[in-house]
C-alpha cells in the first residue's frame, strides 16, 4: 500500500498527463509540428546530401539517408518536448495552470505530469518515424527497436524536463523561440544527428563531447545496429557511457524542473 | 483543521482570513503597504479598488502563488507561509483570466480540478454533478469547452471552483466579460453558496455597482486600506448629501463658497464636490450666489464612488 500523500501525488501527476494527451489528440496540427516536419527534412536533406555526402567512419553501403535516421528520430522528440513545454508560459499565465499552481499538490506532480505526457506523446511519434524506416530501405530489428524505447523515454524525459525548466523562466513565448533557435537547435545539430563525430575541428568536438544528447542519438544508433557486423559509425562513446549520460542528463532535468517549480511565483511579477 | 503549532491561539474560532501588516515590494514599488484585515467566516467580503491599487497583488498572496515578504496571513487560523499546502486544501480561487482547458470538456475540465485535490471515483462524481446542476450547466457537461459561449465559459470557472467544496473561495474581478443579465446570475450564486453552504467569499473588483453586493467592503489605495465597512457604512461616513459644481474656474470659486457658507469643496478637475447636510437648500443659494460661475449643478446621495474619492482625494477612474 502506498501512503496517501504518494497516492495524491501520483494522481495529480497522471490527470495532468493524461491531460497532455488528450490535448494533443484534439489539436492536430501539433501532429504535423511534432512529426511531419522532421520526417520531411530526412527525406528532403536525406535525399539531396546522399551522392555528396559520405557519413567518415560509417561501414560501406551506409548512406547519408540512413545515417541521418537516428537523428531523425531524436529531432521528432525534441520538436515535441518543445511544442509541449512551451506551452506552460501561457498556460501559468491564462490557463489551466492557474489552478494547477494553487492546488494541493507538490511541485513533483506538477513536472511529472507534464513530462511523462510529453514523454508517451514523443516516445509515440518516433516509432511512428520507425515504420517509415524500411520504406527508405534501413533494415531495423525488432530487438533494436524495443531496446530503443527506454532509451526514448530517458531521452524524452531529458528533453522536457530541460523544456520545462527553460519554459519556467520565461515571460514570453517570443523568449522560448530565441532559446530555441540559440541553443536548442545547436544541441540537436552537435548530437552526431546531423554529421559525425569524427573528423570535425577539435572546438566542435568538445561541444559535442559535452553535449548530453550525442550519448543519447549515439546510444540510439548502437542499438538500431545491435547485432551488426560493423559499428553504425566511428568514434562512438561506449553503449554503457551513452546509457549513464542520457540516465543522469533525465534525473538532473527532472531535478531542475522540480526545484524551479517549487516556488510558484511567476516570473513576470509586475502588476 | 490545522495543527496547534500554527493554529491561531487568540481566538478560539479563527476567522476565514486575518491579514496583519502584509507589505509587498516589486522592486522599489510598494505594492502594499501594510495592510490588516480580518474577514469573519460566512461573509462576502469586496476588495474594491483601482487597477493598479494593489488589489492583484493581495489576491495572488491570498491565492498561495506569491510569497509573503513580510507580515502575516492566516487562513482559518493556518499561516498561509507557514504550510501554504494545508491553506490550499481549504482555499478555491477563481481567476479572471480563464483557467479552464478549452480542448476539454466541461465534465473533463472538472474531474481533473476533483484529482489534483484528491477526489476521485464516485464522490467526485456527486461533487462534480452538485457543481454542475448549482450553475445549471449539466446540460452542457460533454462539451468541449471552445464551443460554449463566454458567460457559460465563466459558469463553468465558477462550477470548477465549486467542485472542491471550497470553506473560502477567493475570485478576481469574477464579473469579467458577463453581460449584465450573468452578472446578477453571478452574484445570486454567491449569496446561495454562502447562505447555503456557509462559505466565506473574497472578491475583488474596480466595478461599484458590484460592490454593493458585498457584506462588507475594503477600499484598496496605493496599496494601502483606506476605508473598510458596509457599504452603507461607508456612505454614511460623508454626512448628508453631494453637491457637484461644474465650473470654468474651480480655483476661484472653491474660496467664495467657504467663505460665504461655511462649505469646504473639494476640487477633481473642473469640478468642485460638496458634502452638505442640507443639499437642497444650499444648491438654490449657490445658484443665486453665483450665477456666472456655475456652469451646471447636481445633487445626489452619496455612492460608494464618493466615498471612494473623500478617502483616496482622487477619482476612480483616474491616474494617481
Amino acid at each position: 500500500m502506498m501512503s496517501a500523500p504518494a497516492n495524491r501525488m501520483l494522481l495529480a501527476a497522471y490527470t495532468l498527463a493524461e491531460r497532455e494527451l488528450v490535448r494533443f489528440v484534439r489539436q492536430r496540427n501539433r501532429v504535423f509540428g511534432a512529426l511531419a516536419q522532421p520526417v520531411l527534412f530526412w527525406i528532403l536533406f536525406g535525399s539531396g546530401l546522399n551522392a555528396s555526402f559520405r557519413p567518415s567512419g560509417a561501414p560501406d553501403g551506409v548512406e547519408y539517408l540512413e545515417y541521418f535516421f537516428p537523428g531523425t528520430v531524436v529531432l521528432v522528440v525534441l520538436f515535441t518536448a518543445i511544442f509541449a513545454t512551451i506551452s506552460i508560459i501561457d498556460d501559468r499565465n491564462e490557463g489551466f495552470m492557474q489552478s494547477v499552481l494553487v492546488a494541493p499538490i507538490p511541485a513533483m506532480s506538477i513536472v511529472l505530469g507534464k513530462l511523462a505526457g510529453t514523454t508517451v506523446l514523443a516516445v509515440g511519434q518516433a516509432l511512428l518515424v520507425f515504420l517509415v524506416a524500411p520504406l527508405a530501405g534501413i533494415e531495423l530489428h525488432a530487438v533494436g527497436c524495443l531496446l530503443a524505447i527506454p532509451l526514448l523515454v530517458a531521452i524524452a524525459f531529458g528533453l522536457s524536463g530541460l523544456g520545462f525548466v527553460i519554459a519556467w523562466r520565461m515571460d514570453s513565448t517570443q523568449g522560448f523561440h530565441a532559446i530555441m533557435t540559440a541553443f536548442l537547435m545547436p544541441m540537436w545539430f552537435l548530437s552526431g544527428a546531423f554529421f559525425p563525430l569524427a573528423g570535425v575541428p577539435t572546438w566542435m568536438s568538445a561541444l559535442m563531447y559535452i553535449n548530453p544528447l550525442t550519448y543519447g542519438v549515439a546510444a540510439l544508433r548502437q542499438v538500431l545496429y545491435l547485432g551488426a557486423s560493423q559499428p553504425p559509425a566511428a568514434e562512438l562513446p561506449a553503449l554503457w557511457l551513452n546509457v549513464v549520460v542520457i540516465a543522469a542528463f533525465a534525473a538532473a532535468m527532472f531535478g531542475l524542473a522540480v526545484t524551479a517549480t517549487s516556488s510558484r511565483a511567476t516570473w513576470g511579477t509586475g502588476e | 483543521m490545522s495543527s496547534a503549532a500554527v493554529a491561531d491561539t487568540d481566538e478560539p474560532i479563527p476567522p476565514a482570513l486575518r491579514i496583519e501588516g502584509l507589505e509587498h515590494y516589486y522592486g522599489p514599488l510598494h505594492a502594499l503597504a501594510g495592510i490588516s484585515l480580518k474577514i469573519p467566516r460566512g461573509e462576502i467580503f469586496g476588495l474594491l479598488g483601482p487597477n493598479g491599487g494593489g488589489k492583484t497583488t493581495l489576491f495572488r498572496i491570498l491565492s498561495t502563488v506569491l510569497p509573503i515578504q513580510s507580515g502575516q496571513v492566516r487562513i482559518f487560523g493556518t499561516d498561509v507561509a507557514g504550510d501554504p499546502a494545508a491553506v490550499r486544501e481549504q482555499i478555491g480561487v477563481v481567476f479572471q483570466s480563464p483557467s479552464i482547458d478549452t480542448k476539454l470538456t466541461v465534465r473533463e475540465n472538472l474531474r481533473h480540478h476533483g484529482h489534483l485535490y484528491g477526489l476521485r471515483g464516485a464522490g467526485l462524481d456527486v461533487c462534480m454533478d452538485a457543481a454542475m446542476r448549482r450553475l445549471a450547466i449539466r446540460d452542457r457537461a460533454d462539451d468541449v469547452v471552445e464551443q460554449l459561449s463566454g458567460g457559460l465559459r465563466r459558469r463553468v470557472e465558477l462550477a470548477k471552483g465549486l467542485v472542491t467544496s471550497p470553506r473560502l473561495l477567493i475570485l478576481d474581478e469574477p464579473s469579467t466579460g458577463l453581460d449584465p443579465g450573468a452578472r446578477i446570475d453571478l452574484w445570486r450564486h454567491l449569496e446561495s453558496l454562502r447562505t447555503d453552504d456557509g462559505a466565506t467569499i473574497l472578491v475583488t473588483t474596480h466595478l461599484m455597482e458590484e460592490a454593493e453586493h458585498c457584506d462588507r467592503l475594503a477600499i484598496l489605495d496605493h496599496g494601502r486600506l483606506v476605508a473598510v465597512g458596509t457599504p452603507s457604512e461607508l456612505r454614511t461616513r460623508i454626512g448628508g448629501d453631494i453637491i457637484t459644481i461644474e465650473t470654468s474656474e474651480p480655483e476661484a470659486l472653491a474660496p467664495l463658497i467657504l467663505d460665504r457658507f461655511g462649505a469646504q469643496a473639494s476640487q477633481l478637475g473642473n469640478l468642485l464636490r460638496i458634502e452638505h447636510s442640507d443639499g437642497h437648500i444650499l444648491v438654490s443659494q449657490l445658484v443665486e450666489a453665483f450665477p456666472d460661475r456655475v456652469h451646471s449643478i447636481s445633487l445626489g446621495k452619496p455612492t460608494l464612488e464618493d466615498v471612494f474619492v473623500r478617502e483616496t482625494g482622487h477619482r476612480f477612474w483616474e491616474d494617481a
